[in-house]
């Protein structure tokens, strides 16, 4: 089922596609608008034919939903489950505070991906900008470029891949090894995101846990 | 927020669609700055008379009357063009002197802009309305940068209303805010700027001014400001001949550009640019916080 943005209400599109069951839909004309395919709870494969605004497929749960070109600020943000693909660059916080689900950035994703994840997987096949991964709880973020300056900055439980270079790392994260466990789960991220790479070529990062964790020690300076 | 756009046309063929795209662009961007709006266009320049443009926020200014005391002070003819409250002058007086003698004689007058090449307005209101008060589709020309503005750090006022310019043929549009502007603007005041509003905006204007008048290039003015602005910026800059955008180092503030043969075109958002001509055979990316972008004629 298509849906033409430049004609039909975005919210009453929205409103179809988050009572759907199990259809298929096209959504055309996106034009850069906001919030589109927002709030999905259920089994729907949505594809964006053209450029998405601000927090395009946020809060998705299990939908599947594909932008064919760029996504704005804010993508996927507090997704719960399902699939997000960006098949073009996504704009800063891409990820943000998500619990679930794969997102896959085919392109590059600007500063703050991944900002605060609580659980999601998010594949970028281009590079991400500063910030990123900045307070990750938990879920993994694999990057094929390279990452900007902080990277992971106050990051908790999260794990960090990196193929290209890293500008800098952020407080409290820093490089692990790679175990054969590592390489198996990062070859399946890939997988499941359709994009190749070696996994030898990656390198690891994540929490030194000196950071959010109390330190009986320093009691004196509470 | 606020919404800012910029059109630099690489091919002149488009020259006499500057504006219409233009609107186009800034019709799209009506919802991040609903409150006032302005533009600012950047005509043929090749003719030697100077244009200033003025804004008369009182009502009550009799710009006919100005025109004759400008004359008998420059010892100059002056044409003007009156628009509801915008007066476009042309003349071959010293622009800047005349800047500074309607700054010092006549504080109800905001002078928008000087320069060769550069007109501008600004208005409050829906910014629909300022683009069809002020014909921003009529206008022809190389370039231009416009603004729609939801204020947070000052008042709702036309003369806080962006572009900014306080020299010949420079302005700027801001989507952000400044936090050192106060100390700034006492620096450059002590360097000779003068300023009309208590806008941190019509500051990143001045010092741009400031540093093109010492001899630095638009580049390095822009490197410069890197260094000594502080707070959160995207600026899009105009010059007589060249078009820049800076993000500031942490990149809050969004920003996009688009390239084609024909064109460029930056905006806060994407969809103010989905409406250009050719826009899917344009190369599209986010500018890098702290590059700094810029094409020249």
């Amino acid at each position: 089922m298509e849906y033409d943005l430049a004609t039909q209400d975005l919210s009453e599109v929205n409103q179809a596609l988050q009572n759907a069951e199990g259809g298929k839909f096209s959504l055309l004309n996106p034009q850069g608008k906001h919030a589109l395919a927002c709030g999905l709870m259920h089994k729907n494969q949505v594809s964006i034919k053209g450029h998405a605004g601000y927090y395009v497929a946020g809060m998705n749960q299990n939908a599947d939903i594909v932008v064919e070109g760029n996504a704005g600020s804010g993508c996927a943000e507090n997704m719960m489950s399902g699939t997000v693909t960006v098949q073009g660059d996504a704009s800063q916080y891409a990820g943000a505070t998500a619990h679930g689900g794969l997102l896959v950035i085919k392109g590059s994703a600007a500063a703050r991906c991944g900002i605060s994840m609580k659980g999601v997987d998010i594949v970028v096949g281009g590079n991400v900008g500063h910030m990123s991964g900045f307070m990750a709880q938990a879920g993994r973020l694999v990057v094929l470029g390279d990452a900007g300056a902080d990277l992971g900055d106050s990051i908790y439980e999260a794990k960090i891949y990196v193929r290209g270079t890293v500008t800098s790392l952020g407080a409290d994260c820093i490089e692990k090894p790679m175990q054969d466990s590592h390489r198996a789960e990062l070859q399946g991220l890939l997988d499941q995101a359709g994009l190749v790479a070696e996994v030898n070529d990656f390198k690891r990062y994540g929490s030194s846990r000196k950071l959010y964790n109390f330190n009986v020690n320093h009691l004196g300076e509470y | 927020m606020c919404g800012i756009v910029g059109l630099f046309l690489k091919n002149p063929k488009l020259n006499k669609s500057l504006g219409s795209m233009t609107a186009s662009m800034l019709y799209e961007m009506r919802e991040r700055g609903p409150d006032s709006a302005g533009f600012a266009v950047y005509q043929s320049s090749n003719v030697p008379e100077i244009k200033i443009t003025l804004l008369d926020q009182s009502g009550g200014v009799d710009f006919s009357a100005l025109v004759t005391a400008i004359e008998a002070a420059f010892s100059c003819a002056v044409e003007a063009r009156i628009v509801h409250n915008h007066a476009f002058l042309r003349t071959n007086a010293d622009g800047a002197e005349i800047r500074r003698w309607i700054i010092q004689k006549h504080p109800e007058i905001t002078v928008l802009s000087v320069g060769h090449s550069l007109e501008m307005v600004k208005a409050i209101g829906d910014p629909k309305n300022v683009m069809a008060d002020y014909d921003l589709s009529g206008y022809h020309g190389s370039h231009a940068i416009a603004h729609t503005r939801m204020a947070t750090e000052s008042a709702i006022t036309t003369a806080g209303s962006h572009p900014f310019s306080t020299g010949s043929d420079t302005c700027l549009v801001h989507n952000g805010s400044l936090s050192n502007h106060n100390n700034v603007r006492t620096f450059l005041q002590a360097k000779g700027e003068s300023f009309q509003t208590e806008n941190d905006s019509e500051v990143a204007a001045g010092y741009l001014a400031w540093r093109m008048r010492s001899g630095d290039s638009l580049q390095q003015a822009i490197d410069c400001a890197l260094q000594d602005l502080d707070g959160f910026y995207t600026f899009a800059i105009g010059t007589r001949e060249g078009f820049a955008v800076v993000r500031d180092p942490i990149g809050c503030k969004p920003a996009i550009i688009a390239e084609t043969e024909d064109w460029v075109a930056m905006s806060s958002e994407f969809r103010a640019i989905a409406t250009l001509p050719n826009v899917a055979q344009a190369k599209i990316w986010e500018p890098e916080p702290a590059t700094i972008y810029s094409w020249e004629h």
